[in-house]
């Protein structure tokens, strides 16, 4: 089993590889390539599907499969890789979203089409890599893998002002990550100092006593690794940017699934590793994520470009899912996942729809654009669904994940949660504005463009049937990541009462 | 000298036989080829002598020592010298109109070069300086019909000899102290410690500013910009490499064996160089726009970030500083080798506007341009990476924070720079430089290619499995007295 995880990760980059080596010249061959590389891995990925955790004594808890061989023994780094329900999840979404930017960059993305499928497929290697890793040094390797494609993707085939975006995000996450890693030396050093092993090891390193001060030291560098990815306020600014100028593959990958890497950062190891120093933090997390639940929706109200707006709503989503991780209970973290599954598929396809209209109509501007239910009917009745989506209507996977937040958040802490419920307010206003002054009014520059083909309509409506499945019976997902949670609460409570020195 | 004398001393020996020799080949028979295969057999035979040597450890008279570290550092002064022949020969036969002495030059100042790697004794560093800084003078100055090739020759000869009288006279005053200039019995005589405090200080101060200057370490580094751009590409990549290396090497050296008494404000003194040199170099880099001067800023900062390794110290420091300075070295000579290929009969590719476009233009070149700067970056997948992960790892075990932290900020503050020249390899071909420029038809030629395509491999092969080098340069360092069996 444990070699899945290998093939997981390998399968993308050898694809990426052979889609290089296919060349520009074959276009639908490199498409194709990748739409089977990506399927065969979620064939893969499925398999552990429902599958039972290890016995205690193969690693226990709630893994599924780990893996781990010698890599630089002189520095304690190993090669270590574990699945377990939510990292499941998350590999899960990853090669759906991969399989949906590949499908929505079929005709949007004509040059350079073989590079830009291997950048593709990198990325996804990467976050999944992200996902998988259980060694810290091997987890930082992925978390940086995934930026330079990334950089790529953005630096060729976004649009205007494409370099600055690249570069800009490319600094951010580059310059937190430095952090982490200072971080992540600083907790294996600390590790050897107590036990005089050397080891990035997550199991080894989790419950490593250190002292309250440098406790609190490591945990903010760890913080910020994440929440620059998250994006929290006020370390958000690379993201409108980055989005909006990405292509539309780019821009999905982006909110869609390296968002999430520093949300699960923080579930898996900024909260577990430094329980104490996270319980210290809890009060600026909480209202750094109300913050950005507000912040984020007054932003996209004010935005002219549809993109950019879709990009503020963001800032707002990911609010929730800091308030929720922060919120550290049972109820709120399921409903974290959750968050992250929702606003990977409906912000994903809120991407994919304004990509596909700025493919028709060359602009993002909404001052322009109007009244096109009449002209595009099949496009405005996905819009609508996605929009409904995103303001949390009841019916959708979206509302589950705010609601147990807010139920969550209201049991730790009311005052935040308090706040963070005028958000679902202020995104009812951003989300009919869009279908305001996208869809509705009069078509004043005259429209004249076609609808969605049939393998658009694939695309986003595989997202919705999936928005609205999750949304009436998210039983599957909350099962396969309750566990998980358990477990997690579990060693934080644990380390909690340790005596501390 | 007995017969494991002669093993031990075998690759400074091959380089100097074979830099006669090749000498005396020229004269009979003047050809390109015959220079460039007479020093390329010199290099690979020294190459050769280094696992030879390795079987002699020890003392060699009072001079040198053939020890892990010397032979380490040697070998990759040999690399780098067969690296910048490789990547010269193509560009020599459109540029210069003696071609021959470039590679004879290129085996002395290796040959000073090894000399310094192995150096114990102030006499021999200086000696090994010399033959070095001699060497050099002549390859910055090689195309003599360029002003700006002279004129870097000229400022390099002033400035180094105006180091050489410091060293000097730093060495004099450090004798008239404690009697000796052997390195050993200086460590002794400090540990004994009487006599003028001041006096030493002042000497071990000047040959301090000998070492800084050569290693282009701020406040000593304003010679580096002008001499990079000034001398042809492949001789860049020599000074910065091997030059580099091996005063490196006499500085961890004396560093070990004085720290260990206790030299007082030695610390505190590079420390302070550490974060000038990393803050400087990537803060003034940000302002230029010429490739040649960008990475000249950005090594002076990579030699901060090795001076931080050195300074974290223990076993796990030095075996940083020798696993950086190994990345530091295929990482450089690949950029400027890129820069190399890319220069024309009558100019280098050295402003950021040739290198617009190069993504689509030569994408293999372009390939392993980019895969430079993300080493000296410090991206995953790169020896640079796992270089600069060694370093901050000795960094915090050692808890010097300071210098962690400013390496942190400072090696972002550089992403900015090295993202410069990625971006304008992703920028779309200028339409007016189509016109102007002749279409880049000529490859690198088969040598240079092959430079190229080894350092790449080499590149990435280090950013995987560091495992094997690492224990390379581990050993290096467990060499020094007193390191033994220490974590």
């Amino acid at each position: 089993m444990a070699v899945i995880l290998v093939l997981l990760i390998g399968l993308p980059l050898l694809g990426g590889l052979a889609a290089l080596a296919a060349g520009d010249r074959r276009p639908q061959l490199v498409r194709w390539l990748s739409v089977v590389v990506l399927a065969a891995d979620l064939v893969l990925a499925l398999t552990f599907w429902g599958r039972a955790p290890l016995l205690p004594a193969d690693g226990g808890g709630a893994w599924m499969a780990v893996l781990k061989a010698s890599w630089i023994p002189a520095l304690g780094i190993s090669f270590q890789l574990g699945i377990d329900g939510l990292s499941l999840l998350m590999v899960l979404l990853t090669i759906l979203l991969g399989l949906l930017s590949v499908g929505c960059s079929w005709s949007e993305i004509t040059e350079r089409v073989a590079f830009f499928h291997f950048n593709l497929l990198w990325i996804l290697a990467g976050i999944m890599g992200v996902f998988l890793a259980l060694d810290l040094f091997l987890f930082y390797l992925f978390w940086e893998l995934m930026l330079v494609p990334m950089y790529f993707l953005i630096g060729i085939w976004g649009h205007e002002k494409r370099l600055y975006a690249s570069v800009k995000f490319f600094i951010f996450t580059q310059g937190a990550g430095l952090l982490m890693l200072l971080a992540i030396l600083g907790l294996a050093f600390a590790h050897r100092r107590a036990t005089g092993v050397l080891t990035f090891d997550y199991f080894a390193l989790l419950g490593t006593p250190i002292a309250r001060a440098a406790q609190m030291w490591l945990m903010l560098g760890f913080f910020v690794g994440f929440a620059v990815k998250l994006p929290a306020v006020p370390l958000h600014t690379w993201l409108p940017d980055a989005h909006t100028e990405a292509p539309t593959a780019g821009s999905v990958v982006l909110a869609g699934l390296l968002l999430k890497t520093g949300a699960y950062g923080l579930l898996r190891f900024a909260v577990p590793l430094f329980p104490e120093a996270s319980l210290a933090w809890t009060p600026v997390a909480m209202w750094m994520g109300v913050a950005g639940i507000l912040y984020g929706a007054l932003m996209a109200f004010g935005q002219k470009d549809l993109k950019r707006l879709v990009a503020y709503t963001s800032v707002s989503h990911l609010g929730f899912v800091l308030l929720g991780i922060y919120a550290w209970n049972a109820l709120a973290l399921q409903g974290v996942v959750l968050q992250m599954i929702a606003h990977g598929l409906s912000t994903g396809g809120l991407f994919i729809l304004v990509g596909a209209l700025s493919e028709r109509t060359h602009t993002r501007d909404l001052d322009q654009l109007g009244g096109l239910w009449a002209v595009v009917p099949r496009m405005g009745g996905i819009g609508m669904v996605l929009v409904m989506a995103s303001l949390g209507l009841p019916g959708l996977v979206n509302f589950v994940a705010e609601f147990l937040i807010l139920l969550g958040s209201f049991h730790s802490n009311r005052l935040p949660a308090i706040f963070a419920a005028l958000g679902l307010v202020a995104a009812t206003v951003y989300s009919l504005w869009i279908m305001q002054r996208t869809w509705h009014g009069a078509n004043e520059r005259g429209w004249r463009i076609g609808d969605l083909r049939a393998r658009e309509l694939l695309v986003l409506g595989t997202m919705i049937v999936l928005l609205v499945w999750f949304g009436l019976w998210p039983q599957p997902v909350l099962d396969a990541a309750r566990p998980v949670l358990a477990r997690l609460q579990e060693a934080v409570a644990v380390a909690g009462t340790l005596p501390m020195e | 000298m007995n017969g494991s004398d002669v093993a031990a001393l075998a690759p400074l020996l091959a380089l100097t036989c074979g830099a006669l020799l090749t000498l005396l080949a020229v004269a009979v028979h003047r050809a390109h080829g015959v220079a460039l295969g007479g020093a390329l057999v010199t290099l690979v035979a020294a190459a050769v002598c280094l696992p030879v040597a390795a079987a002699h450890p020890g003392p060699v008279g009072f001079l040198l020592v053939s020890d892990a570290l010397a032979l380490y550092f040697q070998g990759l002064i040999v690399a780098s010298g067969l690296a910048t022949v490789l990547l010269a020969h193509r560009y020599l036969a459109g540029r210069a109109e003696q071609r021959e002495e470039f590679y004879i030059l290129v085996l002395l100042a290796a040959l000073g070069a090894g000399v310094l790697a192995a150096a114990r004794h102030f006499a021999s560093f200086f000696l090994g300086l010399e033959t070095l800084s001699v060497g050099l003078y002549g390859l910055i100055g090689y195309l003599r019909d360029e002003r700006r090739a002279i004129e870097a020759g000229l400022k390099y000869l002033v400035l180094a000899a105006a180091a050489s009288a410091f060293l000097l006279f730093g060495m004099a005053l450090v004798y008239a102290v404690l009697g000796t200039l052997d390195l050993d019995r200086m460590a002794d005589a400090l540990a004994g410690a009487h006599g003028d405090g001041l006096l030493l200080a002042a000497g071990m101060g000047l040959v301090l500013v000998g070492i800084g200057f050569k290693l282009a370490l701020v406040p000593f580094h304003m010679w580096t910009p002008d001499v990079y751009v000034g001398a042809p590409a492949p001789v860049t990549a020599f000074v910065a490499t091997a030059s580099k290396g091996a005063v490196f090497a006499v500085l961890l050296r004396f560093y070990h064996g004085l720290s260990v008494p206790g030299l007082p404000g030695l610390f505190t003194l590079l420390t302070l160089i550490a974060l000038a040199s990393m803050l400087a170099g990537n803060l003034l880099a940000l302002l230029q726009h010429n490739v040649k001067r960008i990475l000249a800023y950005s090594s002076i900062a990579h030699l901060g970030y090795a001076l931080t390794a050195l300074l974290a110290g223990g076993a796990a420091g030095y075996a940083a500083v020798g696993f950086y300075l190994a990345a530091y070295t295929v990482t450089i000579l690949g950029a400027f080798g890129v820069v190399t290929v890319l220069s024309g009969s009558d100019r280098e590719a050295e402003d950021l506007q040739d290198f617009r476009g190069l993504f689509w233009r030569r994408p293999w070149l372009a390939a392993v341009m980019t895969g430079c700067l993300l080493s000296l970056a410090g991206i995953p997948v790169t020896a640079g990476f796992v270089a600069k992960y060694q370093v901050l790892a000795a960094g915090v075990g050692a808890s010097v924070w300071l210098l962690v932290l400013v390496l942190a900020v400072s090696s972002a503050i550089g992403l900015y720079y090295y993202l410069r020249i990625v971006v304008a390899m992703l920028s779309p071909v200028p339409d007016a430089a189509l016109e102007t420029d002749p279409p880049a038809v000529a490859g690198p030629g088969p040598a240079a290619g092959l430079a190229l395509l080894v350092l790449a491999l080499v590149l990435l092969w280090l950013g995987v499995f560091p495992a094997p080098l690492q224990s390379l340069a581990a050993l290096a360092a467990a060499g020094l007295p007193g390191l033994l069996g220490q974590p």
